[in-house]
């Protein structure tokens, strides 16, 4: 079939980085570690038979007690093959660093920048890593499970 | 500076037409002279706000069939929006403030001249409305003094009419004294 020509190819290309995959309801989605991201996702782009050179969205899900903790998740879309696959990359509390893949695809700098910003994903060899939805005074990382409802930040005036 | 910031009182303690502070008005307070220019001065000032519609969000769409043939707002003669705050003096926080967009208002709100009002429209702007959030400031009271609150989501142009209409009594019991008041306490901008 032709929507698992991905993850064979993946699996083939890179047996110990893919930990899982699965196919459900007809969505690719693949499931590695965090290691080699930046080489996986240089092969899923420049591979012939692949070509998923369009980044649809990077974000980051946090799963509170269980560790792996956070799972960064690149959605790709194959404009010449219109095909599109879900990477998730498994990034743990204690190491909260990936690689960051701006030197695949553009588009992914401000993804990244809304992850570390939400979450407190760091991106390695991003080139502007910082705050672009908060302000820059901004205490935490607020779409974390463990970030209270209710908290409240430092307030640029006199009654707070 | 001559002026002393404590005159600055929050917005719900300040009692109009009190004049506190001494000058040579007060040896005058009470004469006809006296009162009958600040009783045109006044009547010339409420009805001809320039406003400052600070829009950020849905409310916009209700300011603007306020604004429209409609629901006029040039009857009441605040007809002309200026978008400079050097040209305004009725600021509109018209929609929610967020974090990142609160400096912004505050030096808008600085660069203005006095006399200048401020209508806090809809009710993200009077306490943050419904989201109570880690992104939105809770009321734009805890930046700049406000004037007239006008709740609602967004708020009917009737309300946001009766509140302009409550502004320009607020307005017509202005003393002379009460201008200027210096420069709001949040000048971190």
């Amino acid at each position: 079939m032709d929507a698992s020509v991905t993850l064979k190819k993946l699996t083939e290309k890179f047996p110990d980085a893919v930990v899982g995959t699965h196919n459900y309801r007809g969505d690719d989605t693949a499931i590695v570690k965090k290691e080699k991201i930046r080489d996986i996702c240089l092969f899923l782009r420049d591979d012939p038979d692949l070509l998923y050179n369009f980044m649809m969205d990077l974000t980051v899900v946090d799963y509170l007690g269980r560790d792996p903790r956070f799972e960064v998740v690149y959605h790709l879309y194959s404009l010449p093959h219109n095909r599109r696959v879900r990477i998730k990359a498994l990034v743990p509390e204690s190491d909260l660093t990936i690689d960051s893949v701006v030197s695949v695809w553009v588009a992914a700098d401000w993804f990244e920048r809304e992850a570390y910003d939400m979450y407190g994903v760091v991106f390695a060899g991003h080139p502007n890593l910082r705050r672009i939805l908060l302000y820059e005074g901004f205490e935490g990382h607020p779409l974390r499970k463990d970030y209270p409802l209710k908290k409240r930040q430092p307030l640029i005036g006199p009654v707070n | 500076m001559g002026l002393k910031l404590s005159r600055w009182t929050v917005t719900r303690d300040v009692v109009v037409g009190k004049a506190e502070g001494a000058g040579p008005e007060r040896l005058l307070d009470g004469s006809v002279i006296l009162t009958r220019l600040e009783a045109a001065v006044n009547w010339a000032r409420k009805y001809s706000f320039f406003l400052y519609p600070f829009v950020t969000a849905c409310c916009g769409m209700e300011f603007m069939s306020v604004a429209g043939p409609r629901y006029d707002l040039d009857r009441f003669g605040a007809a002309l929006p200026r978008f400079s705050p050097r040209q305004a003096d009725l600021l509109m926080v018209v929609g929610t403030i967020s974090h990142k967009q609160a400096p912004i208002l505050v030096k808008v709100y600085n660069q203005m001249a006095e006399p200048k009002w401020v209508f806090a429209f809809g009710v993200c702007a009077v306490s943050g409305g419904f989201y109570d959030n880690y992104s939105v400031v809770q009321g734009i009271d805890t930046l700049i003094p406000v004037d007239i609150y006008v709740p609602g989501c967004p708020p009917r142009p009737e309300m946001v009419l009766d509140g302009l209409l409550l502004l320009q009594q607020k307005v017509k019991q202005e003393r002379w004294s009460d201008w200027p008041r210096g420069e709001a306490p949040v000048s971190r901008c």
